[in-house]
């Protein structure tokens, strides 16, 4: 479509202001009260700090012996070991029902996609939990958090494994493969970039997920970041400053990710989200 | 070294076993104080010889986990004592508060990771907790002693108490600004039509005549909650009735005025009461923006510590009858503080409170921390510097003239009664409605928790 | 061809026991905790003994006004979020894929807010709709507008939590669009072209009608999400004023704090039952729309 100058730079001008109002106030609002003094921040408005105060990171990341800062790690753990066990067991379930079509494979389709859907059982979760003495570990909650994600990751690598042709698997096959050494050799590598899709896609999700870790992986000792900042609401109700660099902090990795993977996130999603 | 003395302990340990089955043998038929005093003996013994054989050689670390809205000042000033003389050095395990408080605490004892010591509200929440399944029989320590009759039933579970008192009791009534009662020539008012024609004078003078803070929504229940005193002088045994399920809000004309009253105080409130915070609240009564708050007297403790020149302009009344004769204050317990049974440091922990309940060490606590109402450890006195507001409070306990919030004398406390006062004392649903709601809560409560008669 | 693909051999090389890890996996931490829900919901339960009794809690969750108030705001928070990411991903799908120089830039803006916390939004929108205090109500006031209480108003404050959800989401729905834009050939574009049609014609008989995959994808995804939303009224409003803005997630949690871990299963099963009676009918609708075009 192509557009005359002038009515292209007003259109233009209109988009570039509305952004700016919609989205960068608010980013705005939060980094500026960040950084000031708790009777600058209770004003909630948008004036430049009577003075910087870096220092409120400092005791944020400090607080109730580096609450932050053991949170941060409790929750990259979570993310990191979630994500491996996640990407290893969808792409092979993946990969075999793409490349299955029988009665078997129509049902276990039918179960994957029911957890797109059906919202998990809560207090049952709870129950099997501790039953296996899982409730409130590392293990668990990482767990809960593959089987949470399975459905969605699998969508996606069933549907690109559908790109990689048969020949490819046949031709291994006549080498002498065998199944699980021609998966992780010769496929795998084929599924790089829905793979790096779900790496990107999943760990945003887990690193910001609230809710599981609330039900599944409460205690003070092995908060996750999230938990953290929500407790952080009652303590600091009237520390705004603090409560914002809290805020800020825990927003610098999807900011990374932001950065570096902007393009690959977009055309990722996209590509999953409609064919599948 | 350390195993040494691990070993000299375990044969004391062994000898006053022998000791115990003997007396007990003899001691025949006597009455359970017999054996409460035998049971001191290896504690006493070692107090007598002061301080350096009772004291650890090796320091000993022990957690207290308590929630972090209360104050600690006091606490760590008996604990520093405590470390002083013991060796047993106390860690502050902070929680959050209120419900989300709650549910951690339930979980870190169902999961089994309780910290040693464990601050928590007494009454019915403690109850709630299962005591009996996690924390120590404390009924024949020693300390328990020291500790008045009137608190004992909020920790008790089978007659067996599992907590000692964390300090003084405190009230919920209303806390006012004295400068501006002063000024505008008002008096404390004595019944409810007092209260409200005070409310019109101060609306007149263009303030606030009741600080609402429902951004935080516990501290709508107030006027229902601080009621109760008002409700028993009417209805004697409306506790009781309650918690067996004969006596209902909706229907009990006394209960059901503590909705009603709730719902008249709507036009006297800050204009932003639902966006207003419990610190907020405290900062509009101490400038004097607003000039009555409806408040457990906790508030007063935050008040000295965050406006400390303020004080003393602070006072407190109880929530007006609406006949003069039958105002009545309404009494908090003390938190419990209660000793994880499967703790590593049972004994260290039962040393500590040993101490901490005890008048010594309440007269430590008050000189960090002010009581917030008089004590219930017996001997223990109030300081002369105590609040103006406590002060205030005391002529209702020397006529008698209080009572125990419901909450320490039924274990049914509807958890929705916070979204409910809110409603009321905004205005969005009538008094009627809220109070027949809450009994539908406190139903809901009592059948899933199986309470019998329910 | 097909058939004879699945050999033995293929069989034996696209063995089911790849499936097993995450078969365990989800048969343990998400099937069988939803197969056993429907049991624990008809107990009195505190996760060590169970008394069954019936279907009491389905009763209590339907009868008690606290609980299902749950049902209705859960619908219109789902029904709004929806339509509203709809159209303005829509709308941003269609700018977003025109001629403007900026695009590059306005697709990064209004995608970043999806990356980040939902709580960590929560927390700042709630500070910026302060009645009083709040950025946006002391912003209206310049324009002489008194703005309302935007989360205490027992009226808006569930649209006001609804309205920070689109903000944050629209993003995704944008993207999708985008993606469902740009796979129209260009062709037919340029066949209205030569048959004189103008914008609004390209937009009503060529994108409107093709981007219908990706429609649906968004449709069912942010339909979903409405109907499971939990965090966000957490952290902005508590389910509150009074109950104004609880939804059925938020009342699963609530009871699960009480301790009435049977009444919240009920609660988990209703939700998930009423989940599936609304998104598989949407679903079928949705890809019959897509077959007849």
């Amino acid at each position: 479509m192509r557009l005359k100058g002038t009515k292209r730079i007003i259109l233009e001008t209109v988009a570039v202001i509305l952004s700016v109002v919609i989205f960068w106030v608010p980013f705005f609002f939060v980094i500026i009260n960040s950084l000031k003094s708790k009777t600058d921040a209770a004003l909630l408005d948008l004036s430049w700090p009577s003075s910087i105060q870096w220092s409120n990171y400092k005791e944020v990341l400090t607080a109730q012996d580096h609450m932050v800062i053991r949170s941060f790690i409790n929750s990259t753990l979570i993310t990191l070991l979630s994500i491996v066990v996640l990407i290893i067991v969808s792409a092979m379930t993946g990969y075999v029902l793409q490349r299955r079509n029988d009665r078997w494979s129509g049902i276990i389709q039918f179960l994957v996609m029911a957890g797109l859907m059906i919202p998990p059982a809560v207090v049952p979760t709870i129950w099997v939990l501790d039953s296996i003495h899982l409730f409130k570990t590392m293990t668990g909650i990482v767990l809960v958090e593959v089987a949470l994600g399975i459905s969605f990751a699998v969508m996606l690598f069933r549907s690109f494994m559908a790109t990689i042709p048969r020949e490819i698997d046949e031709a291994a096959v006549v080498d002498g493969c065998g199944s699980l050494r021609m998966f992780f050799q010769i496929i795998f590598p084929l599924l790089m970039p829905v793979t790096s899709t779900v790496v990107v896609l999943s760990s945003v999700g887990i690193y910001n997920d609230f809710v599981n870790p609330l039900y599944f992986f409460p205690g003070a000792k092995n908060a996750t970041i999230q938990l953290t900042l929500y407790n952080f609401t009652s303590m600091y109700n009237t520390s705004w400053n603090l409560l914002f660099a809290d805020i800020m902090l825990i927003s610098i990795p999807p900011l990374i990710l932001f950065i570096f993977f902007n393009k690959r996130i977009v055309a990722g999603m996209t590509a999953g989200a409609v064919k599948g | 070294m350390a195993q040494q003395t691990k070993k000299t302990k375990k044969t004391i340990l062994a000898l006053t076993g022998a000791l115990l089955v003997t007396s007990a043998l003899t001691a025949c038929g006597s009455k359970d104080d017999d054996t409460k005093t035998t049971t001191t003996t290896e504690p006493s013994t070692t107090a007598t010889d002061g301080t350096t054989s009772e004291r650890y050689a090796e320091p000993v670390t022990l957690k207290l986990m308590i929630d972090n809205q209360t104050s600690t000042e006091g606490i760590k000033a008996v604990a520093d004592e405590i470390e002083k003389r013991y060796n047993i050095k106390t860690e502050f395990d902070l929680r959050p508060g209120g419900d989300e408080g709650d549910n951690l605490v339930k979980t870190r004892l169902a999961t089994g990771e309780m910290d040693d010591l464990s601050f928590y509200n007494s009454g019915s929440l403690f109850k709630a907790l299962k005591p009996e399944k996690y924390f120590l029989d404390v009924t024949n320590e020693p300390f328990m002693q020291n500790v008045m009759d009137s608190f004992l039933p909020t920790v008790s579970v089978d007659g067996k108490v599992y907590a000692a008192p964390s300090g003084a009791s405190q009230a919920g009534a209303w806390l006012y600004n004295k400068k501006v009662y002063a000024d505008l020539g008002l008096s404390v008012p004595k019944t409810w039509d007092e209260l409200k024609a005070n409310n019109e004078k101060i609306k007149a003078a263009g303030k606030t005549a009741v600080i609402g803070s429902y951004k935080d929504s516990w501290t709508s229940q107030l006027i229902v909650l601080a009621d109760y005193a008002n409700v028993q002088a009417d209805a004697p045994t409306f506790a009781d009735d309650f918690t067996n399920n004969k006596a209902k809000f909706a229907d009990t004309p006394a209960a059901l005025r503590s909705f009603q009253k709730l719902g008249e105080m709507q036009p006297y409130m800050n204009k932003d009461y639902l966006a207003t915070t419990y610190d907020q609240a405290i900062k509009m009564l101490v400038d004097g923006t607003g000039v009555q708050y409806p408040m457990l007297t906790f508030a007063l403790s935050n008040i000295f510590a965050t406006y400390p020149d303020q004080i003393d302009n602070i006072g407190v009344f109880a929530q007006p009858a609406d006949n003069a004769d039958k105002t009545a204050l309404t009494v908090w317990m003390p938190a419990a503080i209660s000793i994880y049974k499967d703790g590593k440091n049972v004994e260290a922990a039962k040393k500590w409170l040993n101490f901490f309940a005890s008048p010594e060490g309440m007269a430590i606590q008050a000189t960090k921390a002010k009581p917030e109402g008089p004590y219930v450890i017996k001997g223990a006195q109030l300081p002369d510097d105590a609040y103006a507001g406590v002060k205030e409070m005391m002529p209702y306990f020397d006529n008698g003239n209080n009572a125990p919030a419901l909450e320490f004398l039924s274990p049914l406390k509807g958890p929705n009664l916070p979204q409910l006062t809110v409603e009321v004392g905004a205005g969005m649903k009538s008094a009627e409605d809220n109070a027949k709601a809450y009994d539908k809560d406190v139903e809901k409560q009592a059948k899933q928790l199986g309470i019998q008669g329910w | 061809m097909q058939k004879a693909s699945l050999t033995k051999a293929s069989k034996r090389l696209y063995t089911y026991k790849f499936l097993l890890p995450a078969g365990i996996i989800y048969f343990v931490l998400f099937l069988l905790p939803t197969i056993m829900s429907f049991f624990f919901s008809m107990t009195r339960w505190d996760l060590v003994e169970w008394n069954f009794i019936g279907f009491d809690n389905y009763k209590t969750f339907f009868s008690e006004s606290s609980l299902n108030i749950g049902f209705r705001n859960t619908l219109i928070y789902a029904v709004v979020t929806c339509s509203l990411k709809v159209i303005l991903g829509l709308l941003l799908g269609v700018a977003l894929t025109s001629g403007l120089r900026i695009k590059g830039y306005l697709r990064s803006v209004v995608f970043f807010p999806t990356l980040l916390s939902t709580i960590a939004v929560g927390i700042a929108f709630s500070s910026m709709m302060h009645p009083s205090q709040g950025l946006i109500n002391k912003s209206l006031a310049l324009a002489g507008i008194v703005g309302p209480d935007w989360l205490g108003d027992t009226s808006i404050a569930l649209l006001s939590v609804a309205f920070v959800d689109v903000w944050k989401g629209v993003g995704m729905a944008t993207v999708i669009f985008i993606a469902g834009i740009m796979s129209i050939p260009e062709d037919y574009y340029e066949a209205l072209q030569i048959d004189g049609g103008n914008a609004w014609d390209r937009f009503w008989h060529i994108t409107n009608p093709l981007v219908a995959p990706a429609m649906n994808s968004v449709i069912i995804l942010s339909f979903i999400g409405g109907l499971r939303s939990f965090d966000l009224v957490w952290a902005m409003t508590k389910g509150g004023p009074g109950f104004s803005t609880d939804l059925i997630a938020s009342i699963i949690y609530k009871q699960y704090q009480g301790g009435f871990y049977g009444l919240s299963t009920a609660g988990n099963v209703i939700l998930f039952i009423g989940v599936s009676l609304l998104a598989f009918p949407l679903l079928k609708l949705l890809s019959k729309r897509e077959v007849d075009l």
